[in-house]
């Protein structure tokens, strides 16, 4: 086993594929060719279907479900309601954020679709015959939709099974609807700044309900061999592992004896990191049938009942002097979190990182209190393409800013750029408690301005609006800026966790004897392509090429623990684990090279692929050499084989930034709005893939384009869901989609083994506030202050209507 | 509701079908006869994760009948390239990252297909609004009219290079 060609050092790390590359991706043979292997495509002898029969109504009692009917309809085996869930405990779960949920309705619903019986049959024609048979009675109680009805005195008691207990998950309970109080930073301070402050902005700021809705819905396939006491379960889970664990707590199954598989998922954007009641009754009803039991919702029961997003009530309060320093911010929210308490967050934080929501800028002091709601509405709250309500801190304070700029007659960008957190004070310790890792705000914006020639741009705003005094014109011109700071990458153990288990990540790698390797992760991609990415961060630190490194996630009985993808974290934590167990092959493969060459480890370097002896190039032992020894030589002191693992706690989170920027045309008349240029400069740190994060950032702010411009999920009074269907959930489509130019600057996270920081949330997080921010912007000069999204037409001719621009 | 026999052709292959008659094609090809690359995503005909092409024409798969098209030719993703070779489009969609989760991917692929065919030299207002009725919530399609475009160029040249 030789490999001695001569072959130039550039050459050989192009060879390699590594960090940096444009790696095509690996997945996408398969995925093309209509090969993927995701749940629904998942096939056992036997298996049965299993749907839900659901609530039409948003608060009412069940008076009776009678299930003789439906047990007569051919092909139905058995129907579950809670009662027959009571004796195994398992008719409630607990959620996420330490509240307990309905698996199926016990004795009331709280929201419209909420799950109350499970029916089981041989396919899902049967299923659904079975479901028109149930009979349910209900009996409608008082419905509250709005949070701020939800706290008053006399509002309807929504959590029965909760009454009297005024100390909930997260302390006390002010009100029978109320979940918790979430307090961060000095109160009496920021209220001092505030009463002495030249100017203070004052707004509420909305971030309606809305859905991540990815293309492929929730589900799973749990199937209970009862011979050798093993439960195997297939599902879209972003964090397999956990589910678990879960799924053992909840069933006392022992963890062993539980195997979880996220086959490939089609798009998760964090809905689906939670428990549902889905899983929870495919795995009793596979018990109690000995078969193969599958559940997959539609798409109707993926956007009425599985994981909504946002849904903050941000009331702010910023101060600043006359020339526009701030020096104070204060916010109060109130949370919708519907009718349990299932948000997606670490367990210290039942607001999750909100407390970001100080931004990019170097403010003195700060206070944030949130509160959160019980409602009529579907439970959720999950993190939509962003690390845990990061996009609602964000919107919060890129609104803020610029209708502080309007209380002072000044430039956004301009008021911008003098209270950012400037290069040389990082590492920065925010008022809110977070200690920022790297970033250079003043370069970013400053690059991003030249580009779309901002001057010019503004000039070219006052002359139309000029022009449409003069009534030459009935087009307005938005100018949306955005500077947004991400806190991602979660995170440290000492601070977070889910459920109790810790938040690191971890990667094990095995070097095969010919030099290939496997490498298995605790994540799971949806489509972010770790088996590329991982593979190239591994090629840059073991010297073997990404093409000879297979990547593998998703199997609790193979994968090393971990807590799964969302919130940004792959990249920051288990990518960081695939360098850290990377490092560690190497270091045995030094001293492997040198018991080849027989010289001291330490008169070894390291050169893209191979050992060399310290001042004898000629003298060196590639990776593949010294992957095959040690598998092939009996070394004195090592033991055979070449494998590691990491199991990586980050010491802190990191902070990809970015400046955003949206040219919008609005027509008054019609409130149609038509994207002229959309410019994003993301600094993520280190780019393992530029292709790949290009993608990112194209799919990212699509999503905050439907956001910001006409997606949610709205009800009305009777808490009818009016959104459940992409007939009227926004989901924009290539014709409505603008053309995005992307741009970068790197600036590596000081913490990170590689520097890297993560991207695939940035442009959720960044473009929503610069969608928003055009709109506005366009009717500045008309005296606009604020206006909730989602601006779809309707609403944006309203704005234009009530401004008087209709005449 | 009784089961009714039926024959379709799906791929170049004739297949015999025993389905009720309320049985959706989508259905049909992903349960019975074991073509899992179309996907479901609505079922409404929203999302095109679903889309095949029967007899020459882009058709959401989830809200027609097997019953409807019996006697009719399917084409799926998995009938567009030869085995162990990718066709045109997939290598494009490969080489532009055309995709990312992967779940519209062969509905889009199959759109795209046929819309190369209608409209053989497409620009790029074309392709957005020929692939209107397939969604895609990863990649903001971008790079997917991009794969498309090269698609096209290059099935163009080697026409050209053929005649």
């Amino acid at each position: 086993m030789t490999d001695q060609t001569p072959i130039s050092r550039e050459d050989r790390v192009e060879k390699l594929k590594g960090v940096g590359s444009q790696r095509k991706r690996v997945e996408d043979a398969r995925f093309t060719q209509g090969k993927g292997n995701y749940v629904d495509d998942i096939k056992m002898p036997g298996m049965l279907f299993g749907d839900f029969v659901r609530s039409p109504y948003a608060h009412a009692r069940v008076v009776s479900i009678n299930t003789e009917a439906a047990l007569k309809v051919p092909g139905v085996l058995a129907v579950l309601t809670a009662a027959d869930l009571a004796p195994l405990g398992l008719h409630w779960m607990p959620t996420l954020a330490g509240d307990k949920q309905m698996v199926l309705a016990d004795g009331k619903v709280l929201y419209q679709g909420q799950e109350v019986a499970f029916v089981v049959a041989t396919d899902r024609y049967a299923a659904a015959d079975g479901i028109e048979a149930v009979e349910v009675e209900y009996s409608e109680l008082p419905v509250v939709v709005d949070p701020f009805k939800a706290l008053l005195p006399d509002a309807p008691v929504l959590r029965e099974d909760l009454e009297g207990k005024m100390v909930g998950a997260h302390g006390p309970r002010k009100h029978h609807n109320h979940i918790f109080t979430w307090e961060q930073g000095d109160k009496d301070a920021t209220e001092a700044v505030l009463a002495g402050a030249d100017v203070v902005a004052e707004e509420m700021v909305y971030y309606h309900r809305t859905h991540p809705c990815p293309l492929e819905p929730c589900g799973c396939v749990a199937s209970m061999d009862k011979v050798n006491g093993k439960l195997t379960l297939y599902g879209t889970f972003q964090a397999p592992h956990a589910i678990r664990t879960v799924v053992s707590l909840i069933s006392g199954i022992e963890e062993h004896n539980i195997r979880v598989i996220s086959p490939d998922i089609g798009g998760g954007f964090g809905n689906k990191v939670g428990a549902y009641p889905g899983y929870v009754c495919s795995v009793v009803a596979s018990i109690v049938t000995g078969k193969p039991v599958k559940w997959v919702e539609d798409r109707m029961d993926n956007l009425m009942t599985t994981a909504f997003a946002r849904d903050y009530w941000m009331k702010g309060k910023i101060a600043a002097t006359k020339e526009g320093k701030i020096t104070g911010l204060w916010c109060h929210v109130t949370a919708d979190h519907g009718g349990f308490d299932a948000c997606a967050d670490p367990t210290k934080f039942p607001a999750g990182f909100f407390n970001i929501c100080t931004g990019s800028y170097d403010i003195p002091v700060a206070y944030l209190a949130v509160d959160g709601v019980y409602t009529n509405k579907a439970p959720g709250g999950v993190a939509y393409r962003c690390s845990f309500r990061v996009t609602e801190a964000a919107y919060f304070i890129e609104r803020m800013v610029e209708i502080l700029a309007i209380e002072l007659g000044m430039d956004a960008a301009e008021l911008r750029r003098i209270n950012f957190i400037k290069a040389d004070q990082f590492p920065y310790h925010s008022a809110l408690g977070w200690e920022y890792d790297s970033g250079d705000y003043h370069t970013a914006w400053d690059k991003a301005l030249a580009a779309v020639d901002y001057e010019g741009l503004r000039k070219e705003q006052a002359e139309r609006v000029e022009a449409f005094k003069r009534g030459e014109t009935r087009k307005l011109l938005g100018i949306g800026l955005t500077h947004f700071t991400e806190i991602v990458g979660a995170g440290p153990v000492k601070n977070c966790d889910i459920l109790g288990l810790g938040m690191f990540d971890s990667c094990e790698i095995r070097i095969h004897p010919t030099g290939s390797a496997i490498a298995r992760l605790g994540t799971i991609s949806q489509g972010q392509g770790h088996a590329t990415t991982f593979a190239q961060i591994l090629a840059s630190e073991i010297g073997l090429p990404a093409d000879s490194i297979t990547v593998e996630e998703g199997d609790t009985d193979t994968a090393p623990y971990g807590l799964g993808t969302y919130g940004s974290r792959s990249t920051p934590v288990a990518g960081a684990a695939t360098a850290m167990a990377g490092r560690k092959i190497r270091a045995k493969a030094q001293m492997i090279a040198a018991y080849l060459l027989e010289v001291h480890d330490n008169d070894l370097e390291w050169d893209v692929d191979r050992f060399v002896v310290k001042g004898a190039p000629e003298r060196f032992k590639t990776m593949k050499e010294i992957a095959f020894a040690s598998y092939n030589q009996a070394i004195p002191g090592l033991e055979p084989g070449l494998e590691a693992v990491s199991y990586y706690d980050p010491p802190n989170m990191t902070y990809p930034f970015g400046a955003y920027i949206c040219v919008m045309e609005i027509d008054v008349d019609t409130g149609v709005h038509e994207i002229r240029q959309f410019y994003a400069l993301d600094d993520c740190g280190t780019r393992i893939n530029p292709m790949i994060i290009e993608g990112q950032v194209h799919g990212g702010l699509t999503e905050a384009l439907a956001i910001a411009m006409g997606q949610e999920i709205a009800y009305d009074e009777m808490g009818n869901c009016k959104t459940g269907t992409l007939m009227d959930f926004f989901v924009p489509t290539a014709w409505e989609t603008p053309h995005y130019t992307t741009d970068h600057t790197t600036t590596p996270s000081p913490h990170h083994p590689i520097g890297a920081k993560g991207v695939g949330e940035s442009p959720n997080v960044g473009g929503v506030p610069a969608f928003s921010n055009a709109v506005h912007d366009a009717f500045r000069a008309f005296g606009l202050r604020q206006s909730h999204m989602p601006h779809d037409h309707w609403r944006i001719w309203k704005i234009a209507n009530g401004l008087g621009l209709h005449g | 509701m009784g089961k009714q026999h039926y024959q379709i052709t799906v791929n170049g292959e004739a297949k015999d079908i025993l389905a009720e008659p309320r049985e959706l094609l989508i259905h049909t090809l992903r349960e019975q006869l074991n073509i899992t690359g179309p996907h479901v995503g609505c079922e409404t005909s929203h999302c095109g994760a679903c889309t095949v092409d029967i007899d020459g024409r882009s058709i959401k798969a989830c809200t027609v009948f097997t019953a409807q098209v019996a006697g009719k030719e399917i084409t799926t993703v998995e009938g567009l390239g030869e085995p162990g070779k990718l066709h045109i489009l997939q290598e494009m969609f490969k080489e532009h990252h055309g995709l990312q989760c992967g779940y519209c991917t062969p509905g889009m692929i199959t759109r795209a297909h046929r819309l190369l065919q209608e409209i053989p030299n497409p620009t790029e207002e074309e392709v957005r609004f020929g692939i209107a009725g397939n969604l895609c919530r990863c990649t903001g399609y971008q790079n997917i009219v991009k794969s498309i475009l090269a698609a096209a160029a290059v099935m163009n040249a080697s026409q050209e290079a053929a005649e």
